[in-house]
């Protein structure tokens, strides 16, 4: 059992322990000298490619050695996020004024993409983070943007992103957190379901119903932690994603600052949405860092473990499955990468390719992830193996920031409305 | 204090490949192999960086040597905070058998142009393990070198360096100018930050011949073959320790 886990983690250059603590185990994971086919830095700008190295070297250094006692242990690691929002990692796609990076989409893919490997549930709920960070950078006035982008964009303070409630998932409209103004404050009241980070986290971007029912009823506020009349449920106990604490957030007579509302009443619906035509590009990067790191590590197995007297990297039918993966694997990631120019340039077909981009790729990243799982045999089911972590994690994406099923109402929906 | 550092920055292959020789056994395999800045190019770019940092120093100056891709290896090191960068242009049969008595040439060429006080190299180049640059360059520029270096300070117009021997640890104080070469714990590299990445665009990278500085490229050396290392045997389990003497005995080895 130990001789088979030493030959699947690799040896690695022998004299030269350097000294960031560039664990040998998990450094198969960034195998440099890989496959052109499957390369994520082909097609990319000098630019591209050296933040992908960072966020790469990043993910590889301070993430992967911790990634499954992170997920074992169910700790938050609030040291790491800092160091990576130290980067710029915290404000991706907020501006540069306000603290931000003031990278592109694409940019910000990337970036998702590569840190994913290093740990799935820690890089989700960074661009969760983001997506936050961005909503109040778009549709904040000044004052919101300066009281809040800094202190997020540093992960001074972290952030969660509250829609879903307990009776309203997919059916995000009919949410009923009410939001009745008394003099110059909101009085919320309701509950959301399902908040990643909640608990833990400082700063709530809520959507509340402050008019009639349906999506126009609906604005966005900004919570603080602290604020009477804000508390939590228990902490989720989840298959996947355990690096980050998932609760529900309670709403009893919380009195909000009308200051903290973004933009205007009854835009809300429509700033949540917009958020999420992000952070479903996020989403799907992050699936793509999952599946990148399953094929190499499906790839490496085959090339050690023998059966029938041969390696399993000489069995046809597992050559194909490989194949099918990397297959997937590309046309995944080309489709993230266009979704995301297209949300950049705000293209007419944007939300569309961002739904296709989320559906399809959570899908089958989740599917090359699992085949990875499979090629790994007995092993690939055991914790000491990293695959599984993989799977677990990515399980979650074909559901939140909009199901699977949503994206197809989405896009059908674009399909037969006259333009 | 007014000083400029050059530091070199050699791209190699990454850490992390594994290696194949070429089939016609002239060499290893490059094309389309990862490359990155060699390890303790990075430590040595760290320590310039902290200097300026710190302000001991004025102006950090990030130098290669080779063909076009070089700049990817420059412009990391201007990511990581490097003033300016300098691109001595050496491609093909040249670049192939570059070694380290041409590029100390080509580094104390450029030190006195560009007026360097101190020059900061990685101690070794992970695909060639010469370990004879930082001597060479500072042998022909006739100045002090710290070679080793575990820790490295300014004092006055002096440089005490803590250099990494094999009897242990060792200081020295050496004048200014100097030549100093990195070690594995000099310090831990940053990583680049998003916002320096963008700025390293716009830092200058200048492009040089090595003619202009007067330095002959063309190789004494020839390589005659590369081949990979033997396979590694398997060893021979023993019952007792006296067995143990027995077999080291037989194998001549005591």
């Amino acid at each position: 059992m130990a001789a088979a886990m030493a030959l699947v983690r690799g040896v690695r250059f022998g004299s030269y322990s350097i000294g960031r603590s560039r664990s040998l185990i998990f450094n198969s994971l960034q195998r440099r000298g890989i496959a052109a086919c499957v390369d994520p830095s082909i097609g990319l700008t000098d630019e591209q490619k050296e933040f992908q190295k960072v966020a790469f070297d990043f993910a590889a250094n301070e993430m992967a050695p911790h990634m499954a006692e992170w997920d074992q242990k169910e700790i938050f690691p609030v040291e790491a996020m800092r160091k990576a929002a130290q980067l710029g990692f915290g404000g991706i796609y907020v501006n540069p004024d306000v603290g931000g990076s003031g990278l592109s989409r694409l940019d910000t893919s990337i970036i998702f993409e590569a840190l994913s490997t290093g740990c799935v549930s820690t890089t989700a709920y960074i661009s969760i983070h983001n997506m936050c960070a961005w909503m109040i950078d778009t549709f904040g006035n000044n004052e919101q943007r300066e009281k809040f982008c800094p202190d997020l964009c540093s992960m001074q303070k972290f952030a969660s992103y509250c829609l879903t409630e307990p009776g309203s998932g997919s059916d995000a409209a009919s949410l009923l957190t009410s939001a009745k103004l008394q003099g110059d404050h909101y009085i919320l009241n309701g509950s959301k379901a399902f908040i990643s980070g909640g608990g833990d986290t400082d700063v709530y971007v809520v959507m509340c119903r402050t008019g009639e029912k349906g999506p126009k009823g609906i604005s966005c506020v900004v919570v603080e932690k602290g604020t009477a009349g804000l508390s939590f449920g228990k902490k989720e106990k989840k298959v996947g994603w355990n690096s980050q604490p998932t609760r529900a957030v309670i709403f009893e007579d919380c009195a909000v600052p009308v200051t903290n509302r973004l933009g205007a009443e009854g835009e809300g619906f429509s700033i949540a949405m917009k958020g999420l035509n992000g952070g479903r590009i996020n989403i799907a990067s992050c699936s793509l860092g999952a599946a990148h790191a399953s094929v190499l590590l499906a790839r490496d197995h085959m090339c050690v473990r023998k059966q029938f007297g041969e390696t399993l990297s000489n069995s046809q039918f597992l050559q194909f499955k490989l194949a099918e993966m990397a297959t997937k694997l590309v046309a995944s990631r080309l489709l993230v990468r266009q979704a995301a120019v297209a949300l950049q340039e705000g293209r007419p077909d944007a939300v569309s390719l961002c739904s296709m981009a989320k559906l399809f790729v959570t899908d089958e990243c989740f599917a090359i992830c699992n085949q990875a799982l499979q090629i790994h045999g007995g092993y690939g089911y055991l914790k000491d193996y990293a695959v599984q972590q993989y799977v677990r994690d990515i399980r979650v994406h074909q559901i939140l920031e909009g199901t699977n099923e949503v994206m197809r109402m989405i896009i059908a929906r674009s399909l037969l409305t006259e333009s | 204090m007014s000083a400029r550092v050059l530091v070199g920055v050699k791209r190699v292959i990454d850490y992390a490949v594994k290696i194949r020789v070429k089939p016609d056994r002239t060499g290893v395999v490059t094309d389309g192999v990862k490359h990155s800045m060699n390890p303790f190019c990075e430590i040595a770019v760290e320590e310039a960086v902290k200097l300026k940092e710190k302000k001991l120093v004025k102006e950090v100056v990030a130098v290669s040597c080779g063909p076009q891709q070089v700049q990817e290896t420059i412009r990391t090191a201007l990511a990581m905070g490097a003033d300016r960068g300098i691109h001595v242009e050496v491609s093909g049969k040249d670049y192939e058998t570059l070694g380290p008595l041409q590029v100390s040439k080509i580094l104390a060429a450029l030190a006195k142009k560009e007026q360097a006080d101190l020059i900061i190299l990685g101690k070794q180049a992970i695909d060639d393990d010469c370990n004879q640059t930082g001597q060479m360059t500072a042998a022909l520029l006739d100045w002090p070198q710290g070679t080793f270096a575990s820790e490295v300070n300014i004092e006055a117009d002096k440089l005490k360096v803590v250099r990494e021997i094999d009897g242990g640890l060792e200081t020295i104080k050496i004048n200014l100018p100097a030549v100093v070469t990195a070690d594995l714990r000099l310090n831990t590299p940053r990583y680049a930050t998003l916002p320096n990445i963008m700025k390293a665009k716009k830092k200058k990278i200048a492009n040089v011949k090595p003619a202009d500085l007067g330095v002959d490229v063309s190789s004494r050396l020839e390589v005659l073959k590369v081949d990979e290392p033997p396979q590694r045997q398997a060893g021979v389990k023993v019952e007792t320790v006296h067995d143990l003497v027995g077999k080291l005995k037989e194998a001549g080895r005591i």
